[in-house]
């Protein structure tokens, strides 16, 4: 077990060392003459007007919050599925299906709700 | 692996002498270091080079064929030509989000290799929540398209980044719940137990079990599409609309990291597919044909002939299926971003919580004798798809007037 999650440390060690280590023996070998115009932002040509950390458009917001509510749900959903053959060797499995339907029921709904709402349009009408 | 190790340190004197703890810490790094340079970097190259001579030969044009015998070291020029170029880090940027977010992109895709299975016994852990775990890993690369899109502090790079971040986090909805079927259908979350449930034989495969998992498959492989940020999903980086998305302020070996990782991604597709649907690793009697044509004896051969094949096997699937999702980038028209977002929440989702109750349906009333009758019946069924495929392109090769050259090399 710990074996396991000691690969996953080292793999991470070492994804994140092959690229200091590049970087840092690239540093050694490429130019570097930074000029004014090169460090600008890059906008087709034009002079960049503004920040772009500016407000952004709410339905990203939508789609976050939404997707966070079914992650949350596939994550409730992992240990049932795991053992759900093992309850259908035991003779319970309708008890565990009618279980499982009423909790899907339940997101479903508000999926439904979410879908009617209109935000799962990207461009939503705002003004009827 | 932890077998592995444990044998050669019972195998090999000189190991005995050392602790155990370095003995481990050094075949940790030994094997992380051999996936890197030997599996990840070489199959990133080869792909940027096939995709390249396969978008040539699509388009009607020849592709990169001068450095090397046609090409092949194209991408080993293009490594060091931007392995010498400048770093350049914006003035507007934040400086420190610029430059770590290549490291959670590389990262992300690179810690996914640590629960691929190769053969039977090439895995480096054998987690028994492997399937979590590599949902786990996708969703660190988010995290490194919305930093570099942010920190950029360029409008394209952020447009790209929240697409990107909204299109991945969408297509998760409907993958995850299509590896529940998976988990459902198996009983397990360790990726090996998974392969072992299937078997060698397309009728033994997860596609044809049932229909349900056989609509979960296609769910499956568009939304890995999505979330590896392919074409015909690549609204991210739509080079026409958005120069090139959450990557345009990158330059030099940063730049380069993020197509590293694409391209590693494109391979882990394949290989997530492979495993979940495709019958993994499995090469039924293949192994012991080979051990009994070369006549091995030695326990060490033998286990080395068995995984050689069954390696063979996966990468053959995988590669099968790579080079479908290259082939899918320059034939299909890149979608609108609305359409996207309506293909996900509109169809996959619906469809996937429909495939899900329906398979758990299944598994409570079906019995056993009737999962085999339909095995068979949607392997015919895929056989004659296949069929009816070839057919068709040998009727195309027949009756059409363009000149086909069929030598890839030509």
């Amino acid at each position: 077990m710990l074996f396991n999650y000691s690969n996953v440390l080292i793999f991470s060690l070492v994804g994140v060392g092959f690229i200091l280590v590049t970087l840092l023996v690239g540093s050694l070998m490429r130019p570097k003459n930074p000029t004014p115009e090169k460090l600008s932002t890059y906008e087709c040509g034009e002079e960049p007007i503004g920040s772009a950390w500016m407000n952004f458009n709410i339905r990203f917001y939508v789609i976050a919050l939404v997707f966070v509510i079914f992650d949350v749900e596939v994550v409730f959903m992992f240990p049932v599925v795991r053992v759900f053959k093992e309850w259908v060797a035991n003779g319970t499995g309708v008890v565990v299906l009618v279980e499982m339907f009423i909790f899907l029921l339940i997101l479903i709904m508000g999926f439904i709700y979410v879908w009617a709402k209109g935000d799962l349009n990207w461009f939503k009408k705002i003004m009827k | 692996m932890e077998n592995f190790i444990t044998n050669m340190i019972a195998q090999c004197s000189w190991l005995q002498s050392l602790p155990k703890w370095v003995v481990v810490f050094g075949f940790q790094i030994f094997f992380s270091v051999l996936i890197l340079f030997a599996f990840v970097a070489i199959f990133a190259m080869l792909a940027g080079y096939v995709e390249r001579r396969v978008a040539g030969r699509i388009q009607s044009r020849i592709g990169p064929n001068r450095v090397g015998p046609q090409g092949i070291l194209q991408s080993l020029a293009d490594g060091i030509k931007v392995f010498l170029k400048e770093d350049v880090v914006p003035t507007a940027a934040d400086p420190i989000l610029f430059r770590i977010a290549p490291y959670f992109v590389f990262v992300g895709m690179f810690l996914a290799f640590v629960a691929i299975p190769f053969s039977a016994q090439w895995v480096i852990s054998d987690f028994n929540l492997g399937i979590f775990y590599l949902l786990a890993c996708e969703a660190l690369v988010v995290i490194g398209i919305v930093m570099s899109g942010w920190a950029s502090n360029n409008k394209w790079s952020l447009i790209g980044g929240m697409r990107s971040a909204a299109q991945i986090v969408s297509y998760e909805v409907p993958v995850s719940l299509t590896i529940l079927m998976i988990v459902l259908w198996c009983g397990t979350m360790d990726i090996q137990q998974i392969i072992l449930s299937q078997g060698p034989m397309p009728w033994h495969w997860h596609v044809f079990q049932n229909p349900f998992l056989f609509i979960g498959f296609f769910i499956f492989f568009i939304g890995s599409l999505a979330e590896g940020n392919r074409m015909p999903f690549d609204m991210p980086e739509a080079e026409s609309e958005l120069v090139s998305g959450y990557n345009t302020e990158y330059s030099g070996f940063r730049f380069i990291i993020f197509f590293f990782a694409e391209f590693a991604n494109l391979y882990l597709i394949g290989a997530i597919v492979t495993i979940l649907f495709l019958g993994g690793w499995q090469a039924g009697v293949l192994p012991e044909f080979f051990v009994s044509i070369f006549g091995a004896e030695n326990p060490w051969i033998v286990a080395l002939i068995k995984n050689f094949t069954q390696l063979f096997v996966f990468q053959a699937k995988a590669l099968v299926l790579v080079f479908v999702i290259i082939q899918l980038r320059w034939t299909l028209p890149r979608v609108r971003v609305d359409q996207l977002m309506a293909l996900c929440w509109k169809y996959l989702v619906p469809i996937s919580f429909v495939n899900l109750l329906a398979i758990s349906f299944w598994v409570v009333f079906v019995p056993e004798i009737g999962t085999k009758i339909t095995a068979g019946v949607m392997t015919t069924f895929g056989a004659i798809i296949f069929i009816y495929f070839f057919y068709r392109v040998y009727w195309q090769l027949k009756f059409s007037k363009a000149k086909i050259r069929m030598n890839p090399f030509s």
